[in-house]
């Protein structure tokens, strides 16, 4: 479903010398996987998942999806071609609403009914928040919430989330874990990608990635990469390899 | 009137056929239709152009609509409107002003209205407006409203201009006896070679009086802005202005705040923040399938509502 070729990403760092985020990064994710990705905090896993969405450009390499290269396709070709993201820090507006955006989202005229299941999905109380504005006012669990459910409404072959879990409560985890796994039940060419570092999450992949260093560090079925992942981080040697 | 004028009233008083209650049309510099009701008499100005809107106390739950659409190119006019609100009143004033200007003449609305707003009475004022016409004659507006606030007495202001007005130049004057409150809300969007100024001054007199003034503006193209808030706290008070805007392409906004504390127990706020559209407000419409441009205006839009 999805192949990176050698992508790299570049950016200029304030001695204007170029700091390397993504190094020449190979991987492949088929179609029906459930994927999590995991890794220390600045390897480049949000980066990774920009680069996939086409919110930053790679510097080097190419991107594979269907085996179209979509390397120079905008946001938006890469929206209708089937590539859904749910951003680690979603974004607040100002006079939209949370139906407007799912709305926008399920990508035709949703009825108030269809936008609520969305919310019920994640967890919302829908008849509360529908006519509430994407802004300041919401806390953050809330709107995390609302990323994800926006993601459910794009209903594409495959969705990217980015630390769905951040903020959100204990109680809510259990019906988010069920939510992706439903997802991922559809139909069997969807893939879904979640990067995170939650035990529970890495639990139910079919599929561990770890990325460290802005590098492939580890891929592989869970029962083989997630005893190692959970020994004694510090002498994991996925994330020593970073010390 | 015309199609064209009939589709002026809808633009500025949402009007698809004549309103219920009372109301005074103007049209193309005459007054095509009136009408009273049993609270609420209009009487047309014997020295100069303009009507007299009086309201008798107690008059509860009725509006009057007293719109003004120009389609004649080169018209120019100045209209005196004043509203005499009796106490103890809750009514609903919609005004407006539509031009449509398809020749090379400029048209122009210039139009005072001033309020008296008895005690503990409530008034909601909307206005809105609206230019079109293929010309190149220019379509602008000049309004001033005064208000006169008595005891307890409440008003709810909104102005909105939304499209095809190129020049306009906006005063707001109000003062404020004790326990009065205003609450001013403006939409206003400009394009092209545009200009528009709206200024507000406040001079709040009375002992426990409020003011709170919001304005959300975009600018866009070659557009200019300026926005003016004056708030005097003259006694126990309460007031706050907020200017949100979003610049785009080559536009400029000026705001210009100033609040005057005259006495200790004012408490005075101003807010304003101009800023183009967050770059990651766009990039989240873009991943929900939606282009750039239809991210841009989805967001104005949304701003403006
Ligand atoms: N535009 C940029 N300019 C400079 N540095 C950047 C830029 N974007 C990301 N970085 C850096 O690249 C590294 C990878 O960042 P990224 O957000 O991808 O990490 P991450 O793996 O998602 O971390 P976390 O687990 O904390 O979310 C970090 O060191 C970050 O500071
Ligand atoms: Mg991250």
């Amino acid at each position: 479903m999805l192949q990176l070729e050698n992508l790299s990403f570049q950016v200029a760092d304030e001695s204007d010398s170029r700091k390397e985020i993504i190094k020449n990064l190979n991987l492949t994710i088929d179609n029906h996987r459930f994927i999590v990705i995991t890794g220390p905090n600045g390897g480049g896993k949000s980066t990774l998942a920009k680069l996939i969405m086409g919110i930053e450009k790679p510097t080097g390499g190419r991107i594979l999806f269907n085996g179209q290269d979509i390397t120079e396709l905008s946001i938006t070709e890469r929206a209708k071609c089937g590539i859904s993201f749910a951003f680690q820090q979603p974004v607040r507006f100002k006079g939209i609403k949370v139906k407007d955006l799912i709305t926008l989202a399920a990508g035709d005229a949703l009825s108030t009914a269809g936008a609520c299941e969305y919310l019920s999905k994640v967890g919302l109380c829908a008849r509360d928040y529908i006519n509430r504005d994407v802004d300041a006012s919401l806390s953050g669990g809330e709107l995390k919430r609302i990323e994800i459910a926006t993601v459910l409404a794009r209903n594409t072959a495959l969705s990217v989330f980015d630390e769905p879990e951040a903020g959100i409560d204990l109680w809510s985890f259990n019906n988010l874990i069920k939510v992706f796994e439903d997802l991922h039940d559809i139909d069997s060419d969807r893939s879904l990608i979640i990067i995170s570092h939650q035990e529970r999450i890495l639990n139910i992949a079919d599929e561990i990635v770890v990325i460290a260093d802005g590098q492939v560090k580890a891929q592989g079925r869970r029962e083989n990469i997630l005893p190692e992942l959970l020994q004694d981080t510090g002498s994991c040697r996925f994330y020593q390899e970073v010390q | 009137m015309d199609a064209i004028q009939k589709e002026l009233l809808e633009q500025v008083a949402g009007l698809h056929e004549m309103p219920a209650g009372a109301y005074n049309i103007r049209a193309n510099g005459e007054a095509v239709a009136r009408s009273t009701t049993a609270h609420i008499d209009i009487v047309t100005k014997t020295d100069k152009s303009g009507i007299d809107i009086v309201i008798k106390p107690g008059t509860k739950k009725e509006s009057v609509h007293i719109p003004v659409v120009l389609s004649q190119s080169g018209l120019t006019e100045m209209v005196y409107n004043d509203f005499y609100i009796g106490d103890d009143c809750d009514v609903t004033i919609v005004a407006g002003c539509g031009i449509h200007n398809s020749g090379d003449q400029m048209s122009k609305h210039d139009g005072i209205h001033t309020f008296y707003i008895g005690k503990n009475s409530h008034v909601k004022y909307v206005e809105k407006h609206y230019g079109s016409g293929e010309g190149t004659g220019e379509r602008i507006m000049n309004p001033e409203t005064v208000v006169e606030l008595q005891e307890n007495s409440f008003m709810e202001l909104e102005t909105v201009q939304i499209r095809g007005v190129d020049s306009t130049r906006r005063s707001t004057r109000a003062t404020l006896a004790d326990g009065a409150k205003i609450i001013v809300t403006e939409k206003l969007m400009t394009h092209g070679k545009q200009y528009a100024e709206t200024s507000f001054d406040v001079d709040l007199n009375g002992e426990g009086s409020s003011a709170n003034v919001i304005s959300r503006a975009v600018a866009r193209d070659d557009s200019r802005q300026l926005f003016l808030a004056k708030i005097n706290g003259n006694n126990r008070c309460v007031g706050h202005s907020e200017c949100d805007a979003i610049i785009m392409d080559n536009a400029k906004i000026s705001a210009v705040p100033e609040i005057t504390a005259n006495h200790l127990d004012a408490e005075l706020i101003h807010e304003a923040a101009i800023g183009k559209i967050a770059g990651e407000q766009i990039v989240k419409l873009m991943t929900l399938g939606l282009t750039e441009a239809q991210a841009e205006a989805q967001i104005v839009n949304g701003f403006l509502k």
